[in-house]
Order: structure tokens, then C-alpha cells, then sequence
């Protein structure tokens, strides 16, 4: 996973509540096996209307997406989390975010922040005026700043580590290993097992 | 110190615990199946690593399977999807039921069927409906394709723990209400983010006496109000379920775990970090009007007024959704007519749910111009309601009977509905396009499913 510090970019104001991941990549997309390549999928049923912002050319090159409540919820599928990627998105902000696409986002290094709905809307407003306005994601002071304003939001430790870090969770997790063998050793002994091992 | 169901459970699995970092959370089974699966089978290979348990890991072919026949699929870059999974199974020892399979269906009717899903156990899959399980006592919630490497990679994942929350119903429900009408106005009362960050204990009267395939309609739909996972304490209804079927304990074996499973219950005093409560005595027959399964409102009701919701967010949310739905406020929910009418998914595709369709359904035809599909959870349950002549009931009224798969729940294989056209649903997302692009879903249960298919117009079996 890269590393992430400090981002600065434009933003794409988007002015909808409870976009799940339905609509981020619908299901139609996600046949393909591959981890890259879900770019063209990205919020693909809105994207008929050349007035949709993601259509804008005023936006285009955006890396922060402002979104509306709720963002992310719905369908577990990493899928979303590539397809924004894959556009070239690096944060996303939301008043609040659908858990496993959050748990998701966190993993392959797409940073979901948090700020309350008045910021959000803050957001769309200094945006909407100025398109080219620069917006700075700052991990390390945990801090949203654009147009002069400055905005805080929460972030674990652990989270904001393996991001700043860089860290693979798989490689952190068998540095544990003889753990999970210990673990095994007292398992009780009805759980059922799918074959013999 | 007094402890809740889902705290018990997770405490029984952490492997290890350190300040300032999530709990490792060991992992009893994990469930595959082709569409988040192959990154992550690649993730290994690219890595050097094994499958760590082979053993607690089963795959099957549901999302982007066809439901009119049992080999072939025409789609090329389905086919390949379906075949990866084979060749992925295959290499690294996973257990598979393919498409024509005895045992094959919708990953989460096929786990408690087998027996696999006990209680007290850590289940997941790369799905966001795994919450269903929770109906046996089990934690179980869905994960994204890192998550699924890492529990093939270690058989375990790093959680941060969840907070805990009782949604307790009082009442019981009325004769012809089912627990998908309850779920369901349950997500209107909290709205579809209500559960974020919170495992959920349904309890109360109406929850426990609920047979298995109600209590997993309602776990289902955890996630349809944001929840991580949702459960219900096991009890007799549940052991009953379970025993004699081919994976549970037998013999002595039985009986010790029994006598666990009687303490998989919150302890007296226990504290949920938020409580909601529902009357269950006063849910009638609930649809869903709307583009999120929040949006929802008794079938005897109107379509709502956007200018009537005092929060701006969910005023603007609710002018897309009609927007969208083609809905004109205050219209009766009665006289919206409906095009197509699916029974089936992991919310509803089980023998109960196809049993109380059939009984609205025996003696009536489908109205004209109204396309109605049954397709079973599983090819087991197909086989059961063949063997009850449930299907007979189906095709003698004019629906479609087909084989087991995820279907028109995810507008993913060819079971799709075209732009514009309105279904009654028995699954659990009215996401726009979600059954296709363009296309309009109304979440219903089973019996308002099937009414509804007689008269071409959302109805309840009553309206018969």
C-alpha cells in the first residue's frame, strides 16, 4: 500500500445523501477479476447526464470527493473503493460513511474523513464558487484546510499509522502468527470443519 | 461481570489484545464465492502464501450464476469469473459447490443449511448480507476482498471492537405480518444508517418465536440499516434447526455443545451502548417507496410528501427517490402497479418464504402483462419444494420457476429488470438500478410478493 501524508488537490462537490456502493460501481462491473480497471464503472448510471458533476469539465482532475451522508454504505464490494481510485481519488469526505466500505477505504489507502454535515456543506459552497480551489488533507495533524478555513477530524491511531506507514495488514498480522497457533491449539471441539484438514 | 451475547462471543475469540491497536479476532468459518474472491486468491499467489484453513473455508457459485439452466453461461466475462473460482478452489484445497452442485445456492442459505453456522461462532464472507448467520447466535458480518486475503492468509482479522446496541420489540405480531414486515418498518424507524458501528440484539417476544428462516430475514437486513452484524440469542427453535443436519455435532459431542449454547445469552444487567425499541403489535404489511430501504411505509398507506420531512438531507433524498420511482406524493401504495415480481434472494429464498408465497398463490393466476420469477436460496430448497409441490403451485399460476442463485436481488447476472420497469421484491436493497439500470424496486415480504402478482398492484394476500 502507498504511503499517505499530506494531499492536496481539488475537489468534486457532490450534493447527495446515502450514495451507496450500488451506485459508486453497480453490479453489472464487477465481473471482472482483475483489481484495476473499474474506473469507466465509477457512478456509471449517472454519469448519462452531462450536467452530473463527475461530467463537469470545470471539476475534472478533482482527487478529493465531498460527499453528502451516509456515503459508502450498502454492498461490501472493494470494488468501489478501486473505482474511485482508479478515477483518481485520494480522500473522500462525508458526514458519515457505511462501515465495510470505511473498513475498506482504510485498507487500500483511499482515506475516508469524517466532518460534521455544516463542514461538508462549507465544502461544497468554496468549491461550487471556486473550482480551483485547492483543498489540503493533512494526515499526520489530522486537519482539512481550504480557502483559509481548517476543519478536524477523527482518525484511530492504529488506522492513521498502517496509512502514514504504508503498512500491509496481512504482514502486520503474521508478525502475531504463533499467536493464531496457540489460538487454534484450544479451540472447542464441536466447530464444524468444511473437509478434513 | 455481566456480559451481552456479542460481547461473549468476541471475547472467545480474540487471539490478541494490545492498547491502542484493534483486537485480533479468530475467524470459524469463512465463506467464498466468485465476485470478491479472485483479487484476493491473487493476492496470495502474488505473495507466496497459503490458504491457512482449507478446513474452516467453503466456496459456492451464487451471484453470476444463470437461473434458467444449470450449464452454460453464455457471458464470456462471467464465465471466466465462475471458472477462476474453480481453478482458485482448486489450487488451493477449498471445498466448492458449483452451479449444478446438490448442495449449491446463495452463500448464506447454504451455510445454515448444512449445519455450518452454529452458535457462537465468528462467520464471514465477502458479503455484505453475511449478517444472516447472526440468527443462530453466531457474529457474523461481511468484508471487503483485503479482509477476505487476510482471513485466507492467517485466519483472523483485525477488528476494532464494535459498539453493542438492543433493538427490543415488544408485542407480538399480528397473523398476517411476517419478520420481513417488521425489519422492514424497523429500518424506517431508525433509517438506513441507524445501526452504524453496532453489533444489534434483536430481542423480545416477536424475535423468539420466530422460526429460523424468519429470525434470518431480520439478521439479513442488519446491514440494511448500517449495522455490522445482528443476532439473536440461539434457543430450542435453533437447536432444533440444527440438529441432525450434516455438519452439526452428534453424539456426546451434541450435548457439550448444548450446554454451551444454553449460555449464549446477555447476561442479566448486561449494558447495550444504545437501545431502540419497536412495537411489533403494531406493524401492518411494509413496503418500501423509496431508494433506500429506509424509505419505507405500510402498504396501507400513501406515497409520503417530500415537503412534509423536516430534515433538509432527507427531504432532498426523498424528491431523488420519487423522482426516480416515478411516484406522485400521496398516491395510495395500493395503486401502484407493479411489472415484475421476484421471489427469491438470501433475504427470502428460503422453504418458508416459497411456502407462504405458494399458500396466496394456490387457486389464483398472475395478472396479465406481470412477470413473476420464483427462484429458490438453494438447489436443496428447490428440491424440498418440488418434493412438497410448491413448484406446481408456482407454474400452475403462471410464474416462472428457476434454479437457485442470487438472481435479480444484485442486477449482476442475466435475471435483470429493464429501465423503467417497477418490481415487487422479496430481497433487500431498492437502491436505484439496483435490479438493473433504470429499473424500480419496492421491497416486499413473500406474501404481499405473491398477492401482488395476482392483481398486477402492490397488494397484501387480504386484498385477495
Amino acid at each position: 500500500m502507498e504511503k499517505f501524508t499530506v494531499h492536496t488537490g481539488r475537489a468534486l462537490p457532490l450534493r447527495r445523501s446515502n450514495v451507496d456502493t450500488d451506485q459508486i460501481i453497480p453490479a453489472e462491473y464487477l465481473k471482472r477479476v482483475t483489481r484495476t480497471g473499474f474506473a469507466d464503472g465509477l457512478f456509471s448510471a449517472w454519469r448519462d447526464d452531462p450536467e452530473f458533476v463527475l461530467n463537469r469539465s470545470e471539476h475534472a482532475g478533482a482527487t478529493v470527493l465531498v460527499a453528502g451522508p451516509e456515503f459508502g454504505t450498502g454492498s461490501s464490494r472493494e470494488h468501489a473503493v478501486w473505482a474511485l481510485q482508479d478515477h483518481g481519488f485520494k480522500v473522500v469526505i462525508s458526514a458519515r460513511f457505511g462501515d465495510i466500505f470505511q473498513g475498506n477505504s482504510l485498507k487500500g489507502g483511499l482515506l475516508p474523513v469524517q466532518l460534521p454535515q455544516d463542514a461538508v456543506e462549507r465544502l461544497w459552497q468554496i468549491v461550487e464558487a471556486e473550482p480551483a480551489t485547492e483543498v489540503t488533507v493533512d494526515l499526520p495533524a489530522r486537519e482539512v484546510r481550504a480557502a483559509g478555513q481548517v476543519w478536524s477530524f477523527p482518525i484511530d491511531d492504529f488506522s492513521r499509522w498502517r496509512l502514514l506507514e504504508g503498512l500491509d495488514g496481512i504482514g502486520l498480522t503474521l508478525r502475531h502468527e504463533n499467536q493464531i497457533g496457540v489460538y487454534e491449539q484450544q479451540r472447542v471441539p464441536w466447530l464444524p470443519r468444511t473437509q478434513a484438514s | 461481570m455481566a456480559h451481552t451475547l456479542s460481547e461473549k462471543i468476541w471475547d472467545a475469540h480474540v487471539v490478541r489484545a494490545a492498547d491502542g491497536e484493534p483486537d485480533l479476532l479468530y475467524i470459524d468459518l469463512h465463506l467464498l464465492h466468485e465476485v470478491t474472491s479472485p483479487q484476493a486468491f491473487d493476492g496470495l499467489r502474488g505473495a507466496g502464501r497459503a490458504l491457512r484453513r482449507p478446513d474452516l473455508t467453503l466456496a459456492t457459485e451464487d451471484h453470476n450464476t444463470p437461473t434458467d439452466n444449470l450449464v452454460r453461461i453464455s457471458d464470456p466475462i462471467s464465465r471466466t469469473q465462475i471458472e477462476t473460482l474453480r481453478r482458485n478452489c482448486a489450487e488451493f484445497g477449498v471445498r466448492l459447490h458449483p452451479l449444478g452442485d446438490a448442495e449449491q445456492g446463495i452463500v448464506h442459505v447454504i451455510g445454515p443449511q448444512l449445519g455450518l453456522t452454529q452458535p457462537g461462532m465468528t462467520v464471514v464472507c465477502g458479503d455484505s448480507h453475511t449478517s444472516t448467520h447472526g440468527a443462530f447466535g453466531a457474529l457474523a458480518f461481511g468484508i471487503g476482498t483485503s479482509e477476505v486475503e487476510h482471513v485466507m492468509a492467517t485466519q483472523t482479522l483485525s477488528q476494532v471492537r464494535p459498539r453493542t446496541m438492543a433493538v427490543n420489540a415488544s408485542g407480538a405480531l399480528g397473523p398476517s405480518v411476517t419478520s420481513k414486515d417488521l425489519i422492514l418498518a424497523l429500518i424506517t424507524q431508525v433509517g438506513a444508517n441507524g445501526g452504524q458501528g453496532h453489533v444489534v440484539e434483536y430481542r423480545g417476544e416477536a424475535f423468539a418465536s420466530m422460526s429460523m428462516e424468519g429470525r434470518m430475514t431480520v439478521c439479513n437486513m442488519s446491514i440494511e440499516w448500517g449495522a455490522k452484524a445482528g443476532m439473536i440469542a440461539p434457543d430450542d427453535t435453533a437447536f432444533a434447526y440444527l440438529e441432525g443436519r450434516s455438519h452439526a455435532p452428534k453424539g456426546k459431542v451434541w450435548e457439550q455443545a448444548l450446554d454451551h449454547w444454553r449460555g449464549l445469552v446477555t447476561d442479566p444487567g448486561a449494558r447495550f451502548d444504545t437501545e431502540v425499541s419497536i412495537d411489533a403489535g403494531a406493524v401492518t404489511p411494509f413496503v418500501t417507496w423509496g431508494t433506500n430501504p429506509g424509505q419505507g411505509a405500510p402498504l396501507a398507506s400513501v406515497v409520503p410528501d417530500p415537503s412534509q420531512f423536516a430534515d433538509p438531507v432527507e427531504r432532498n433524498a426523498a424528491e431523488r427517490a420519487l423522482k426516480y420511482m416515478a411516484l406522485a406524493p400521496g398516491t395510495p401504495l395500493r395503486d401502484v402497479g407493479i411489472d415484475v415480481v421476484f421471489l427469491g434472494s438470501c433475504t427470502n429464498g428460503r422453504i418458508e418464504d416459497l411456502r407462504t408465497a405458494a399458500d396466496v398463490l394456490r387457486g389464483h393466476k398472475v395478472a396479465d402483462g406481470v412477470r413473476m420469477m420464483v427462484v429458490p436460496g438453494s438447489a436443496r430448497v428447490r428440491a424440498q419444494a418440488e418434493d412438497e409441490g410448491l413448484d406446481k403451485v408456482f407454474t400452475d399460476a403462471g410464474a416462472e420457476w428457476r434454479f437457485a442463485g442470487c438472481s435479480m436481488c444484485l442486477g449482476m447476472n442475466p435475471d435483470k429488470l429493464s429501465v423503467g420497469a417497477r418490481s415487487a421484491s422479496t430481497s433487500n436493497r431498492n437502491f436505484e438500478g439496483r435490479q438493473g439500470k433504470g429499473g424500480r424496486t419496492h421491497l416486499v415480504s413473500p406474501p404481499v410478493a405473491a398477492a401482488t402478482a395476482v392483481t398486477g398492484r402492490l397488494s397484501a394476500p387480504a386484498d385477495l
